[in-house]
């Protein structure tokens, strides 16, 4: 078993190495042309689970906050706020705290942009 | 292999209009001359609707179909409150309406066997179902002959478990509402691991709620073969405050293991005598749900081994399990979890479907507990994968502080509402 898992887990660090922001921009956008149909997928993967709080999409119907709609630089600073703790919160912190800036910048991206496909 | 779209690349494709196609296939899609791909779920709870949800969502042209014999499912969560009297049956029951209006075909049968070579399902009439991938989401089973005398039947008449919801919520509940006042309540939950672990204690609790209100003169004995138990800081604080002298929880050391049950008797045998109760509510010791066994998918554990990425079986090729029946490392048995084990199966499957690698896993639990009306706490966890499988990441996740203000306390509970209305439309909406 630890072999397998080694194994799973070094795809996993290569897949999301922290490459800085800047360096990506240049690495995927030549790739952006064949990947066009693509959502990251592990913006996907990091964005799937808040909407089992904030509903579907980031869509919610009760009292805890939508985020349908938002901007991906107004969902990251918010996420990032949280994480720090310039944000007061009951559960938010505790999340935010487990997801690099990077993580953050990529589930941002992921809300920020999935409601346009709805207009 | 990372594809990250940067957001200035977004911003330059949306204005090409390259994007467009792009958001309009979010999670891609083949194009419509490919074969089309047949997946198949089975179980419609927390798990496996919710993969079916997503399987849908994220790529609209696979075929999916969710193999379900109840016309309905009634959350564990919430089934508590039913319990205080806070929520009714009806308002935690889904239905599969929304999800066959999503194109998603629903079976309305139970699935008796798995052929893992042949990739097909068997279904109670006799009918075939094929599949590229199959998800399995089986929930639990208990296992009936470790409490000597404890049985299905005793689960239905006298003694209920509650711990599958609906019928057995009910029993619980009457017998909560006939029991007279000064009566004792017996709450027993198992050893780890097992499906909700703050599930106890919130019951204890909620009951407390209902007797303080109308039998103030009653008690609840939690009878726990456990040293610790899930959020018990927490609770042990909250009991204190709201319920002073009516909930005492024993440990193994006190008497806390039950080791056998006497129905007419209506008592519980352990380590130091006999303990009775007007009403017991045995939890048993639990395994992964019928279907996982009867398709070789467990381990001696009674558990479904799973490789962490893609919740594919490590037993057999093409099938995932998800949810409760699975091992997922340091993930709770949750609603939560198995919904977002159901996602990230999902998503995986979308990938591997294609002959492209799952992106690495990102799993969350979040589980919110009533203590009372306007008294709530929660758990969080953020789990990735390290060496040891599934791990919770340091750091992050936790409980509600154990100072929390009242505040803060009343705001959990009206999140804990929330959560449910959301998680609900998230699945089965």
């Amino acid at each position: 078993m630890p072999s397998k898992l080694k194994i799973y887990l070094t795809a996993g660090l290569i897949a999301s190495a922290s490459v800085p922001y800047g360096a990506q921009v240049f690495a995927v956008a030549k790739a952006n042309a064949r990947t066009a149909s693509q959502v990251s997928p592990r913006g996907q993967i990091l964005a799937l689970s808040c909407a089992g709080c904030h509903g579907t999409d980031g869509k919610s119907v009760g009292i805890i906050p939508s985020f349908y709609g938002k901007s991906p630089q107004y969902l990251e600073e918010a996420l990032k706020d949280f994480k720090s703790g310039a944000r007061v919160s009951t559960v938010m912190g505790r999340h935010a705290k487990g997801y690099s800036d990077e993580e953050i910048h990529l589930i941002a991206e992921y809300f920020g942009t999935v409601w346009k496909k709805n207009k | 292999m990372s594809m990250n779209i940067s957001r200035r690349d977004f911003n330059k494709m949306f204005l090409t209009g390259v994007a467009g196609a792009s958001l309009g296939l979010f999670g891609g899609a083949l194009p419509a001359f490919a074969a089309r791909h047949r997946v198949v779920v089975i179980g419609g709870g927390f798990g496996g609707a919710s993969a079916a949800k997503y399987l849908k969502k994220l790529d609209p042209t696979l075929s999916v179909t969710l193999v379900e014999p109840k016309a309905a499912y009634v959350t564990c969560p919430f089934s508590n409150w039913v319990l205080a009297g806070l929520k009714t049956i009806p308002e935690i029951t889904q239905t599969y309406t929304a999800l066959a209006n999503r194109g998603i075909t629903i079976v309305p049968e139970a699935a008796v066997s798995i052929d893992p070579v042949k990739s097909l399902v068997t279904l109670k009439s006799g009918k075939v179902l094929n599949y590229d991938r199959l998800i399995v989401s089986p929930g639990i089973d208990f296992k009936w002959d470790t409490i000597e005398g404890y049985n299905q039947g005793l689960a239905e008449s006298r003694m209920p478990h509650a711990y599958q919801a609906g019928p057995q919520t009910e029993l619980l509940h009457r017998q909560l509402l006939d029991m007279k006042d000064g009566g004792t309540v017996l709450v027993c939950p198992p050893a780890n691991p097992f499906r909700c672990p703050p599930g106890p204690y919130e019951r204890a609790s909620l009951i407390a709620h209902y007797l303080k209100e109308n039998k103030p003169k009653s008690k609840v004995i939690i009878l726990d073969p456990k040293e610790k138990f899930s959020k018990q800081g927490l609770f042990t604080k909250g009991w204190a405050r709201l319920y002073p002298g009516m909930i005492e929880w024993r440990g193994p050391a006190a008497g806390g293991k039950v080791l056998a049950v006497d129905s007419s008797a209506m008592s519980v045998k352990t380590d130091l005598g006999m303990v009775k109760g007007d009403v017991i509510n045995i939890i048993p010791p639990q395994k992964a749900g019928q279907l996982a066994f009867i398709a070789g998918l467990t381990d001696q554990s009674g558990w479904c081994p799973v490789n962490p990425t893609s919740f594919e079986s490590t037993i057999h090729k093409n099938i995932h399990v998800i949810g409760d029946a699975c091992k997922a490392g340091a993930m709770p048995k949750s609603g939560f979890a198995a919904s977002s084990q159901g996602k990230v199966a999902a998503a995986a499957i979308i990938r591997l479907l294609r002959g492209q690698e799952p992106a690495p896993p990102s799993l969350v639990n979040t589980c919110y507990s009533l203590i009372g009306q306007g008294y709530g706490i929660s758990v969080a966890g953020v789990y990735h994968l390290s060496p040891e499988g599934i791990a919770e990441i340091p750091g992050s996740g936790g409980l509600t502080p154990i100072d929390a203000n009242d505040d803060q306390l009343e705001q959990e509970a009206m999140f804990a509402r929330g959560w449910y209305n959301n998680i609900v439309r998230d699945i089965w909406g």
